[in-house]
Parts: structure tokens; sequence; C-alpha cells
């Protein structure tokens, strides 16, 4: 598939857009949009020494919905000729029963200048140089230590050219090109096995292993799984949690981010409905959602609205001061988007999602943080985690922890996960660090995946119910 | 209905010679109504369709696929996957499945009934099933959603091995998620009913099922952690099974990768624990006459009263094992490359019931749901760590709720553990089947 070189707002001609946008209308309506794609994507596979599997594809397609009133209508097409996408307007108004909107004419402007990819293109790349990527891993990891004995690794580009336009003329492109690597290791020893894995995630074109070495990523994964087998299970009960910087940003993002969405705010499914204004957490505390934020895993330079990416300060020094909005949610409230939009693929309607979320750095010196911990456990790296935004309830798993015995970082500890609650572990916060740190992760709501980045420095939280089998 | 086979066959045609292919092609349309507040608040027509090639040439495998049933873009997949190809590792054992006479199950999985079921009549069970919780208990503050989702899909399947198939099927449910609240406490339940057609469906099931969820769990608090009897409601149950399938599978066992790795004819667990994978069973969700490369699905053997039987292979982990496959390739679309995996896992059910497992067990704690487990269960290392809400039992009975708390144990044990399993099966979405099962020296953490 050769690179296309035209604007991404031309995926579409304008007129066709307008006619589509038209007829999206006929039987009344108060908003419609066309959202298209045209997504290539390349992954490769490499597991126990063979690259096993080279994958490409492609994905073009639009999504039109059509608002009336409290109620959205959506249909997607992969069929973009004017009469695929017309038929889709069709499907999407069939929620407009009233019937008899009449004829309203829509002339679409280019909102913002269309984003002109400047990243080396994943389909420029050679696909040995790919490969190589993944077998220097594989060397890399296994040099790491005998006991390393399996290795997987994988790499993955995307290149999503979108467009939107809707019946307030708004029309804007952009050209994303995303490309990550990820390796896990399995290490064997006298105690049973254990695993260990490490990511690497930008918004980036292939020009990232330049400044990210898979070879060090390889290696951390490998001593990961490695110290792992010497580790003990982990407590059970309540302790003091130091969050190193970095994946400990996942927390936030799922004990107080979704709980800010907005959509769950308007339905008073959140701990945070009605709380703008009050102290939701520790008076250090400064949560921010950026979707401009360098080139981290959940950057964009406009949502998939087509509004542009811009920077939320969510809690300013433990007070709430906004939540994150998409169009729909944000319309209902009579104000703008904060650049929250975001969807899939074309294939499914936009909702509130975080872009970068993290935690603002504070002064205390990590070393420090940790000194004065008597005894508690020291998260090195956080794995995945779920939350109950009506409670507030979240779980998460360590995949790299260590005990704190007297100050001072001891022994390792197996996988387990801690649990807690949003709200009371914001309030729990008494040390942030002057580092930090982002990390890459795939954030899943209503049956949706996106990219996004979450950061956050070292810090400690005085008590988190640590879910392991040994006594506390 | 698009003609898929024919695609397939005509992408195949252009094979080379000292090749292999393969043709996966998929077809399908979804309807999803969500209702709030008594109205529609979204209305989704959705047909998605594909390809995906599969080419294999001097051991080395590539794979490329469209969104689209065009034959061009379907050709130019098959180029893009053999070009794909050249740049893997020969692997010897990489290889399309072969015929090898197994015979299909007779399973009728499509029901005319609902593709002929009408938007306004969906819109109404959203409705009635929004109504029903909202009215069901004066605790019910919310409810969130109220959806119904339908859909049907064809696949078809044809390789230079000389594989033709093609199978279709139909599928709906109901789905609700309610907010109970007294005073300060705020708790969440979900209710859903599933069906092959819209007759199928439970409307008053579901209703009552997210009701009971999210008011029997107000006024929960942490509890004392202990070490204790912990007994899983059907859809956690549900949800370990899927986990312990990984585990099961061929290739993971075969690379190392799985704490079941060389441990075969091995008692694992305890005798009351029989555990099939059945995808010919027409009473599963996950029943299919073909698996993912197009061969018979067939009934497996896991576990036999606690003794490991075997595992689940799909052509190529069956070569790396020096097996044959048992036709258990899965696949998520036209997307991907086939894996190995469960499609309709079961126990073998007891003889008691839930309040009777209960009785029985005396102290422990009902566990209604978990969370966490992609974080929290190590398939390799058997760690199990994973968030719970439930309800404390005492004296034989249901008693105090319980939340923020944590169960922990290693799958190991668990299984070394299981002290009973119930009677009370029930047909879940997914690839696992729901059953009470209650396991003793589980570590709850709380206060």
């Amino acid at each position: 598939m050769a690179p296309s070189h035209t604007a991404s707002v031309d995926l579409v001609e304008t007129p066709v857009l307008e006619r589509v946008l038209r007829q999206a209308l006929r039987r009344g309506g108060d908003f419609a949009e066309v959202f298209v794609e045209d997504r290539s994507s390349s992954s490769i596979f490499l597991d126990d020494r063979k690259v096993e599997e080279l994958s490409s594809g492609r994905d073009r397609g639009a999504g039109i919905r059509v608002i009336v009133g409290e109620t959205t209508g959506f249909a997607h097409t992969a069929d973009l000729s004017e009469a695929g996408l017309l038929s889709a307007a069709e499907a999407a108004a069939a929620v407009a029963r009233e019937g008899g909107g009449g004829v309203r004419e829509v002339a679409l402007s280019r909102q913002h200048p269309d984003h002109h990819q400047t990243a080396t293109l994943p389909n420029s790349v050679p696909k040995s140089d790919k490969v190589d990527l993944l077998l220097r891993a594989d060397d890399a990891s296994r040099s790491a230590g005998s006991a390393v004995v399996q290795v997987s690794a994988g790499y993955g580009d995307s290149r999503r050219r979108i467009l939107v336009a809707n019946s307030d003329g708004l029309l804007a492109g952009d050209d994303r090109v995303r490309t990550r690597f990820f390796v896990t290791c399995v290490a064997s020893g006298d105690g049973g096995m254990q695993t260990g894995s490490e990511s690497l995630a930008y918004t980036l074109g292939f020009d990232m292993f330049d400044d990210h070495p898979v070879e060090e990523a390889a290696e951390k994964a490998a001593q990961r799984a490695v110290s792992k087998l010497k580790a003990r299970p982990a407590p059970s009960g309540v302790l003091p949690v130091v969050l190193k910087r970095g994946s400990g940003g996942f927390l936030f993002h799922e004990a107080c981010g979704h709980g800010l969405e907005a959509d769950h705010i308007l339905k008073d499914s959140s701990v945070y409905t009605g709380r703008v204004g009050q102290l939701v957490a520790s008076p250090g505390v400064t949560l921010v959602d950026d979707g401009t934020l360098g080139p981290n895993w959940g950057t964009l330079v406009i949502d998939d609205e087509g509004r542009p990416a811009q920077r939320n300060v969510l809690i300013e020094n433990g007070v709430l001061t906004d939540y994150m909005w998409d169009y729909l949610r944000a319309r209902k409230e009579g104000r703008v988007s904060s650049g929250n939009g975001r969807r899939q693929s074309y294939e499914d309607l936009p909702m509130v999602r975080m872009t970068n979320t993290y935690l603002l750095a504070g002064e205390d010196d990590p070393d420090e943080i940790v000194a004065q911990t008597p005894n508690g456990i020291y998260v090195a790296q956080l794995g995945g985690g779920q939350v109950n935004t009506a409670t507030g309830d979240f779980v998460f798993g360590m995949t790299e922890a260590y005990l704190i015995e007297g100050g001072r970082i001891t022994e390792p500890l197996r996988n387990a996960n801690l649990i807690g609650n949003g709200p009371d572990v914001l309030s729990k916060i008494d040390a942030i660090a002057n580092d930090f740190e982002m990390a890459p992760g795939t954030c899943g709501k209503d049956g949706q995946s996106v990219a996004v980045g979450c950061g956050q420095p070292t810090m400690r939280v005085t008590g988190i119910t640590i879910g392991g089998t040994a006594s506390a | 209905m698009p003609d898929l086979l024919g695609l397939a066959r005509r992408v195949l045609e252009e094979a080379k010679g000292d090749e292999e292919v393969e043709v996966y092609v998929a077809h399908g349309r979804e309807t999803s109504i969500r209702v709030f507040e008594g109205e529609i608040e979204e209305l989704t027509a959705a047909e998605s369709a594909g390809v995906g090639v599969r080419v294999i040439s001097a051991g080395r495998q590539g794979f490329s696929y469209v969104g689209t049933l065009e034959a061009t873009a379907a050709t130019e997949a098959l180029v893009q996957a053999r070009d794909n190809a050249t740049f893997a590792s020969i692997d010897e054992h990489a290889g399309l499945a072969s015929p090898d006479g197994v015979e299909p199950p007779a399973l009728d999985l499509w029901r005319e009934e609902l593709v002929s079921f009408l938007t306004d009549e969906k819109v109404a069970l959203a409705l009635e099933l929004e109504r029903r919780v909202r009215s069901g208990d004066p605790r019910i503050r919310q409810v969130v959603s109220s959806d119904y989702v339908d859909g049907y899909g064809e696949t078809a399947i044809a390789t230079s091995r000389g594989i033709e198939v093609s199978s279709r099927q139909t599928g709906c449910y109901l789905f609700v998620h309610a907010v109970a609240g007294d005073g300060d406490d705020t708790q969440t339940g979900f209710g859903y009913s599933v069906g092959r057609a819209p007759g199928d469906l439970d409307l008053e099931a579901a209703a009552t099922d997210a009701v009971d969820r999210a008011t029997r769990l107000l006024g929960a608090k942490k509890a004392r952690s202990a070490k204790l009897t912990a007994v899983l409601d059907r859809r956690v149950t549900a949800t370990l099974l899927g986990i312990l399938s990984g585990t099961l599978s061929g290739e993971e066992v075969v690379k190392g990768r799985s704490l079941f790795a060389g441990r075969t004819g091995e008692k694992v667990g305890v005798d009351e624990l029989t555990l099939v994978d059945d995808p010919t069973n027409p009473l599963a969700y996950g029943a299919s006459q073909h698996d993912a490369e197009g061969l018979a699905c067939r009934r497996n053997s896991l576990i036999s009263n606690g003794e490991l039987k075997g595992f689940l292979y799909n052509t190529y982990a069956a070569r790396l094992a020096g097996t044959a496959s048992t036709g258990s390739a899965v696949r998520g679309g036209f997307r991907t490359t086939p894996g190995v995996g469960a499609q309709a896992l079961s126990l073998e059910p007891g003889k008691q019931d839930q309040a009777e497992i209960i009785a029985q067990v005396g102290e422990g704690f009902l566990v209604q749901s978990i969370t966490g487990v992609h974080s929290g269960v190590n398939r390799v290392s058997g760690d199990f760590s994973v968030g719970a809400e439930g309800l404390m039992i005492r004296g034989g009975e249901l008693a105090e709720p319980v939340r923020e708390v944590t169960i922990a144990s290693t799958i190991q044990r668990m299984l070394q553990h299981v002290v009973a399993v119930g009677s009370d099966i029930e047909w879940l979405p997914g690839a696992a089947t729901g059953v009470t099962l209650a396991i003793d020296d589980i570590a709850l953490s709380g206060s």
C-alpha cells in the first residue's frame, strides 16, 4: 500500500461530506457528524527464538452519528463512496422519527491547519529492520541471566489518518503515527517460574528506538523475572505504600481519572459528582490530563471529534477544579468540549476518554521518602487495574514490588493485587517527590480500547490494602 | 448475505503452487440499543466485514487483512501476507490444518426469529428492563444503562489443503447496570440475560439480578483479614475457569509457560474436579461446528476426577508438541491469526445447590464478584490475588456485606482445596460455564 500524500481532510471530498451531512439531518436532528478513518498497521511477534509472525492490515471506513434531543443514532460503513456514506447517513438518521426536518445546508470550513506527519512513516521502514529489533531484544534478555528460559517480544506500528466533519461546519484532519514494543521474559528457578515485562510506546515513528533502545527494556524485563525467583509472598493487610515514579500513574488514572469523566458525572455514577470546588485529595495533589504532552502514548493533535487536544487541570492543590468533556456531554451542560472525545475506530461512538493523565511532581527527595518509611511496600512497577466509578473502589496488580524494612528496600515480593478506594487513597498521600516519569498503557471502557499515557512522581500513600497471602 | 465462501475460493485461486494459503472471511451485522431515563440514548446499526489471509511458504508464515469484502482488496491482502512471510523465521512446525476426518457436530446456531425482530421491539425490551430495575427496589438510585444488543454473523474458511467450511450464528443479550444508594453509601450491580434469539431472553431474571446484586451490598465494609472458605458465585467461577483455560493451552505448555507443563497424568485437583471443553454441546454459547482453522469441534477432557488428562491444541501448537489438533483454534475475527483457546469449558456439576453449599460451609465468604483478574493472576507462577466483594457466611447463612478486600491463593492450591462443586450450572456468554464452587484455605485481606 503506497503512502498517501493527500491531506487527511481530503480522505473524502468536501462537497460529498456536505451532502452526506445534509442527508443525515434530513429527518430533523440537532447535530450530525461524519468521522472517516484510514488506518494501516503492522505487527511482528517473536516467541521462543523465532519470528513467528508478521502481520499487516488496512481498515478504511466512516462512522456517522446523528443527535436528536437526548438520542444518538449511529451507523458505520467500510464503503467510502458517496452512495455508501449516504446509506450510512440514512441508517444513523433513523432515530429522528418525527421526520420533516426539512433541508439544512451545511457549509464546511477547515478549523485548524491539517496536521502533517513528520515522523518516519511505518511503511517506509524496511520490515527487516523491524524484525531485527526483536532479535536484538531476545539476545539482550537472554544474556541478562541464565535463569531466563523464555522470551517473547512484539513490535507494532500504526498510521491512522482521520477526518471529522460536522453540521456546525467543522472540518478537521489528523495524521497519527504510533509505535510500540514489548518484551516478556520467563525465568525459572528452584521456586518455580516468574515473569517480567517491559514496554515502550510513543506517538512517534520508528526513530523512537534511537532514544529508547530495546536492549534496555529487554534487560529490565529479564531482571524483573529473575529477581522475583527469590521473591516471597506479598503480605496481606494494610501497609504504607511507596509508589515509584512512572507506572504508579495508572493508579490515579483508575482511582480518580475515570470518575472525572463527564459521562459518569452526568449519570450520577461517579463518586465525584457535584464535588467541584471541594477538597478531594491531599493539598499537595495536582492532577492533570494533557493530550499535548510530548510524544507520549496518549498524545493527540485533535481528538476524534475534531477538537484540539489541550491541557486540563482536574485537581489543583487537592481541590477538584473540573471534569473531562466530549462534545455530547459538554453540549448538555452548555459548555465546550475539553478535547477528550475519543473512539477506538470508525466503528465506535466517541465518548469521554483520558489522554495523558498525571500527577505533578512535589518537592520531596525520592530516597528520603523510602528512608522515612519504617515498614511498608515499595512498588516499582504496577500492572493493570480496574475501577468501579460509582463507588471509587479499585484494584491494581503489582508486577515489581519489594518490602521496605527499617527505611530500606529489602526483599522482592511475588505478584499480588492491591485494593483501595479512590477518594480515600487521594487523601492519604503524605509525600510527593521531585522526580517524574510517564508510562504507556491501554485503557478499556465500554468495550473500546484507546492509547493513554500515565505518570507520577515517586510518592507515598499512608495505607493501602495489600492482597498477598503472608501475614503482614 | 454476501457469498463468503465464493470470495474465499476466489482469493485462493491466486495461491502459488509452492505456498500454503488460508483465506478467512467474516461478515456480521449488529444492532445495539441503549436507553436511559425512558428514552433511547444510543441506537447503533453496525455492519462489519473483512478478509484475513495466511500464507506459509518454505516454513515461513505471514498474515494480512483488509476490513472490506472487495475482491481486489482481498487479493491485495494475499500479496501482503506473502511479502510478510519472507521476513519470518523458518519454522518447521508452521503449517495449515489438514482435514482429519472428524465429523463436525450437527448444530443449528441460527435463529431466523432474531433476523426479523423489529427495532421497536428491541427498544421496548431495553425500556422494560430499565423500568423493572428502577421499580425493583426503592434504594435503586440510578440505572446507568440498559442495553439490548443483537447480531448475526457468518464466517467461511477455504485453504489450499482442501478445507472449505462456512457457518453462521445469531445471538442477543440484555444488560443492565444499576446503582443502589442508602444515605452516603453507594453500590453497583449488573444483570444480564443471553440467548440465540430474543425469545430466549429472561428479562425478569436480568432485572432481579441487577437489583439484588446492587442492594445486597449496601452497608458493605472491609472485613478483617483471615484464612477462610470462599464460596464463588457462578459467574466468578466462570471467570476462574477462563483463567484456568490459559494454563491448559497446549502452546503455553509446550513453551514452558504454564504451571501445568509436564504434569499430564498427575493428580492436580480433588476427586470432585472434572473439567471438559465441549463446544459440541448446543447449550453452550461457545458451541460451534468448526474451530477457527476449519477443523471439526470436539469434546476435550482436561481434568478428570482431579487427574490432568491433556491440553488444548490448534494445528501449530499440536505440531510443536508432536500431537494432533484438538480442534481448539480460536481467533478474534478476521484481523488476527488463529490462537489456542477453550470454547465451552464446564465443570462437571455436583449435587448441592448454592444454598446447600453455604449451609455446609458454615463459616466463610460468598464472593459475588471479583476485579483485577488480568493483573492479579499469573498463569506461569499460579499466583492468584484479586479484588472481591460479597457477603460473609455465618452459621450456614448469608450475613453482612463486604467490600474492598482481596482474596488470594495460588491456582495449584485452589484446585487441591475445592470442597464443593454446585449443581447449579448457568450457561454464560464467553468460553466458560458458571457453577457455584467452594474453596477453602483462601487468604482474605482486609483491615
